[in-house]
C-alpha cells in the first residue's frame, strides 16, 4: 500500500522533483546559471516547442498522436515567411497558424475517416506536409528581414519576450479548454474509454478531430516565432519537433496510453529538457552526453509511467 | 478413485474481484472418458474448463496428475503434463499453413534453421488420428470446424491425453458438430479424455460418458449420462430449493405505453416486430448468452444501425443517435462495466455527468457545482460506498462501480431505462439495493426493459417477460405462471429448434 503510494506520488511529481534537484545542481555548479537572464532565455528558446508540446497533450489524452506536426510547423515557417515578402508581413503572421489549422484538420479527418491509427496516418501526411513545403519554398530559405515581421520573435513586452506572453497565454487557454470545458471532458472520455463515450452519446470523431485541429494550430503559432526570429522561412525549419514535443508530453506524466494528463505537465516536461540542454552548454560538457542524457531521462519516465499500468 | 484418474482438482476456487465465481469444486477425469460439464449461464462450466486446462489460475485448491499435486498449473505445465485446451476463440495463427500451426514450437530444426518437415510429420499424425485436412493450405482459409480440427491436431502432437473443449461448436452447423463428436469418440476410444464445456443439453446428453453438473459456482453432482435425462439435466442446474432473493412488489397497473418498437431490424441480426412498455411497467428479456439480448437493446437506443421505429412517449426518434435517444429519456446500463460503461481515468463525478454535459454547462463551460449536485444526490440514492464526489472508480468494488454506472443513467431522468446484465458480478448487498431501486424507478412510472442471464433475476423483477433466441423475440410468458424450469427448457427447446432448421 505504501509502496503504490510511494510510486503513485513519484509518477505525479516526478517531473516537479527532477526540475528541482536540477536547479539546485546547476545554481550549485554555475554562476551563471540562476540568472533573470539565462532563465528568461530558456523560456524565450523554447517557447515555440513549449506551444507544441501544450497541444500535444489534448492528442495524447484522447488516445492519439501526431507525427506531423514537425511538418506542419515546416509548412508555417514557409507560408508565412513568403506571405511577408510577397504580400504583407502581418498577412503571414497572421495567416500561418490558420494553415496548421486546416492541416491539423485534415489529419483529424484523415484519422477518422480512414479509421487508421493516427500514429500511421500523421507519418504519411508528415510526409506529404513537408513534400508540400518543400515545393512551395523551392527547396531554399525564403529571408524575411522586415521589421514589422521580426518584431513578433525578437520583441519585448513589459521586460518579457512575445514568444513567452504567447506560450503563457496559449497554455492558460488549453488548461482552462481541458479542465473547465465540455470539450475537455469529452477528451478525457475519449481517451479513457472510447466505447464509453460513444455510449453516452459523444460524437467521438468530433472530439478526436477538433483535438488534431488545435494540434496543427498550435504547430503553427510555434512555427511563427521562430521564423520571425530568425527572419528566415525554410521547409527543413521543424524537423524532429514532434518527437521532441512528444517526448516532453510523456516526460512530464501524461499517461501515453491516453485519457489522464495535463497541460502544465508538458510545459514541466519542456522545461526539465531545456535544463539539460542549458546545464550542458554553461557547463560547456561534450554535447555527445547531452542526447544521451535526455535519452536516459525519457525511458525513466516512460518506465515509471508503464509500472503504474501494470498494476 | 483418484489413483486412476488422468487429471483431478480439489477444492477448486476461482474469485474474480470480490465474487466466487468457483467455490470448493473436486473432479476427476477418468482415463478415456468424455465429460461434460454443463450449467446455467454464470454457473462457472466454463471457468471450470479453462482452470483444467491451465488458463485460469485457481485461487484455491489443487490440480493434481497422476498422483502428483502439482505446485502451478498454467498452460505451458498443463501441456508438459498432457492437458491441452481448446479455446473458444481458436488460437492460430492465420498465415501459417494447417502443418505449421500443428507444430508450431515443434518445429524440427537444426541450429535454429527450420528443416521444413512439418507436412510430412503431420501427415504421419493424420493417419494415426484419422484427422484430414490439407497439410499445406492457410490456417486463415479454412472454416470454423477445420481450424478445430488444427486445435485438436496441435494438442494430438503434444501427446495430450486430455483435451478441454470450451464451448466448440458455438459457431458450427449440425453436420459440423456431428462430425466433432465422431471425433471425440475416436479419440476416447484411444484412451485419451476429452472435457466438453457447452450449454447444448442435447449434444451433452449424445456424445458424453458421464456429466457434472455446476451451479452457482459449485458443483452439484458427476453422474453417468446414461442416467440423466434433459429434465433431470435441467432440474439439477437449477437446484432442488430456489434460492430466495427478495424481489420487490411488482407494481400491476401501468400507465399509457413510453416505448414502442416496431419492425426494428438491425445488421447485427437482430429483428423486433414489435415492442411495447408502459409507464411503470418491467418487460423482461430472458435467453442462453449468445442470444441476442444485448443486440437488441443496442438496437432500440441506436447504438447499432438498425431500420424500424422507436418512438419514446410518442415522439419517433428520428436521428437514430444515442445522443437523441438520451435526450427524449431513453438510455441503457451496458453489460459491460469495465468495456463499456465507466472511464476508468475519470473520477466517480464525471463518470455520472458524462452523458449530461450539455445540460451541465453554459456556453460549453462545465457548471462545476451542479455537476457536484448531481453526483452528489445519486451516490446518496443509490448509496455508494465510499461516497466520494471525487472518488477513483477503478478502486471501487464492482458493486458499487455498477451504481456508479446505474447512476450515470438515471442521472438524466430518464422515461425508459434498459438494463443489460444489472448485476453482473456485484456482492449480495449491491444487488439488492439495484433491485431496490429498480421496483422504486418503476413506482415513478419509468417503463423499464430487463436483461439477465440469472433467468430468476428476470423473472423476479419484471410483469413481463420475453423469450430471446437468435436476435428474436420467440416467445411471451407470464413470470407468475412459469417457473425457471420451464424457462430454461422453454429456451432450450428453442434452441433446438433453431439446430434442426440451421
Amino acid at each position: 500500500m505504501t509502496r503504490a503510494k510511494s510510486l503513485q506520488f513519484l509518477q505525479t511529481y516526478a517531473v516537479l522533483i527532477l526540475i528541482a534537484l536540477l536547479m539546485v545542481a546547476l545554481t550549485l555548479l554555475s554562476d551563471s546559471f540562476l540568472t533573470g537572464r539565462n532563465l528568461l532565455n530558456i523560456l524565450n528558446q523554447n517557447a515555440p516547442l513549449a506551444i507544441m508540446a501544450a497541444a500535444m497533450t489534448l492528442v495524447i489524452i484522447v488516445g492519439g498522436f501526431d507525427l506531423s506536426v514537425g511538418a506542419i510547423f515546416a509548412m508555417g515557417s514557409v507560408t508565412s515567411a513568403w506571405l511577408a515578402v510577397n504580400v504583407n508581413p502581418f498577412l503571414g503572421l497572421a495567416l500561418a497558424p490558420f494553415v496548421g489549422l486546416a492541416l491539423g484538420l485534415a489529419n483529424g479527418v484523415a484519422i477518422t475517416a480512414l479509421r487508421v491509427h493516427s500514429f500511421l496516418a500523421t507519418i504519411a501526411t508528415a510526409l506529404i506536409f513537408k513534400g508540400i513545403a518543400v515545393a512551395l519554398s523551392d527547396g531554399r530559405l525564403i529571408s524575411a528581414r522586415i521589421d514589422s515581421f521580426t518584431w513578433l520573435g525578437r520583441g519585448r513586452f513589459l521586460e518579457v519576450f512575445n514568444s513567452v506572453w504567447l506560450m503563457v497565454v496559449f497554455a492558460l487557454i488549453l488548461t482552462f479548454l481541458l479542465t473547465s470545458t465540455t470539450f475537455g471532458r469529452r477528451i478525457f472520455s475519449v481517451g479513457g474509454n472510447e466505447e464509453a463515450a460513444i455510449l453516452s452519446g459523444i460524437r467521438t470523431n468530433r472530439v478526436k478531430i477538433a483535438a488534431f485541429a488545435i494540434n496543427g494550430f498550435a504547430a503553427g503559432l510555434a512555427s511563427i516565432i521562430t521564423t520571425s526570429r530568425v527572419a528566415l522561412g525554410q521547409a527543413t525549419a521543424g524537423d524532429g519537433l514532434e518527437l521532441q514535443a512528444i517526448a516532453a508530453v510523456i516526460l512530464g506524466g501524461t499517461s501515453i496510453y491516453g485519457g489522464q494528463g495535463a497541460v502544465w505537465r508538458s510545459l514541466a516536461g519542456v522545461f526539465l529538457l531545456a535544463l539539460v540542454s542549458n546545464g550542458f552548454n554553461i557547463l560547456s560538457i561534450d554535447p555527445f552526453y547531452r542526447d544521451l542524457t535526455m535519452g536516459l531521462i525519457i525511458l525513466a519516465a516512460v518506465g515509471i509511467s508503464a509500472l503504474g499500468q501494470r498494476r | 478413485m483418484t489413483g486412476d484418474a488422468l487429471l483431478s482438482v480439489r477444492g477448486i476456487g476461482v474469485r474474480f474481484g470480490d465474487v466466487d465465481v468457483l467455490s470448493g469444486v473436486d473432479l476427476d477425469i477418468r482415463p478415456g472418458e468424455i465429460h461434460g460439464l454443463i450449467g446455467e449461464n454464470g454457473a462457472g462450466k466454463s471457468t471450470l474448463g479453462k482452470v483444467l486446462g491451465g488458463y485460469y489460475r485457481a485461487t484455491h485448491g489443487r490440480v493434481i496428475v497422476g498422483g502428483q499435486t502439482q505446485d502451478r498449473w498454467d498452460t505451458p505445465t498443463a501441456l508438459a503434463n498432457g492437458v491441452a485446451i481448446m479455446h473458444q476463440e481458436l488460437q492460430l495463427v492465420p498465415a501459417l499453413t494447417v502443418a505449421q500451426n500443428v507444430f508450431l514450437g515443434l518445429e524440427e530444426n537444426s541450429h535454429g534453421i527450420l528443416r521444413r518437415t512439418e507436412a510430412a510429420r503431420l501427415e504421419t499424425l493424420m493417419d494415426e488420428s484419422g484427422l484430414r485436412l490439407e497439410p499445406n493450405a492457410r490456417a486463415a482459409s479454412l472454416t470454423i470446424a477445420e481450424q478445430q480440427k488444427i486445435e485438436i491436431l496441435r494438442a494430438l502432437a503434444r501427446q495430450a491425453r486430455v483435451i478441454v473443449m470450451d464451448e466448440p461448436t458455438a459457431s458450427l452447423s449440425r453436420k459440423e458438430i456431428d462430425q466433432l463428436h465422431r471425433i471425440m469418440r475416436a479419440l476416447r476410444d484411444e484412451g485419451r479424455s476429452i472435457i466438453y464445456v457447452t450449454h447444448f443439453l442435447n449434444d451433452i446428453l449424445e456424445v458424453t460418458d458421464r456429466i457434472t453438473v455446476l451451479r452457482n459456482g459449485e458443483k452439484v453432482h458427476t453422474r453417468e449420462t446414461a442416467g440423466e435425462t434433459r429434465e433431470t439435466l435441467v432440474s439439477a442446474m437449477l437446484g432442488g430449493v430456489k434460492t430466495e432473493t427478495l424481489y420487490p412488489p411488482r407494481a400491476r397497473t401501468h400507465g399509457g405505453v413510453v416505448l414502442s418498437v416496431r419492425d426494428l431490424v438491425s445488421t447485427n441480426g437482430t429483428r423486433v416486430d414489435r415492442l411495447d412498455i408502459r409507464a411503470g411497467e418491467i418487460v423482461g428479456l430472458a435467453g442462453l448468452v449468445g442470444a441476442g439480448r444485448s443486440e437488441i437493446a443496442r438496437a432500440i437506443i441506436g447504438a447499432d444501425p438498425a431500420t424500424g421505429t422507436v418512438e419514446v412517449a410518442g415522439r419517433v426518434l428520428r436521428e437514430r443517435t444515442i445522443a437523441e435517444a438520451t435526450e427524449a429519456g431513453l438510455v441503457m446500463v451496458p453489460e459491460d462495466r469495465r468495456g463499456q460503461g465507466l472511464v476508468m481515468s475519470l473520477p466517480v463525478r464525471a463518470n455520472i455527468s458524462l452523458p449530461h454535459l450539455r445540460r451541465l454547462s453554459l456556453g460549453g463551460i462545465m457548471a462545476k457545482a451542479r455537476e457536484r449536485a448531481l453526483a452528489l444526490g445519486l451516490i446518496r440514492q443509490l448509496d455508494v460506498r465510499p461516497a466520494i464526489v471525487d472518488g477513483d472508480v477503478s478502486n471501487y468494488s464492482g458493486g458499487n462501480q455498477q451504481k456508479v454506472l446505474i447512476g450515470k443513467w438515471l442521472a438524466g431522468d430518464p422515461k425508459v431505462l434498459i438494463l443489460d446484465e444489472p448485476s453482473r458480478g456485484v456482492d449480495v448487498g449491491a444487488r439488492e439495493t439495484i433491485h431496490r431501486e429498480i421496483g422504486r424507478l418503476a413506482s415513478q412510472g419509468v417503463a423499464i426493459l430487463v436483461i439477465s442471464s440469472e433467468i430468476d433475476e428476470v423473472l423476479g423483477l419484471a410483469t413481463r417477460v420475453f423469450l430471446v433466441d437468435r436476435g428474436r423475440l420467440v416467445d411471451e410468458i407470464d413470470p407468475d405462471e412459469v417457473g425457471e424450469a420451464r424457462v430454461l427448457a422453454a429456451l432450450f427447446n428453442h434452441q433446438g429448434t433453431g439446430d434442426t432448421a440451421a
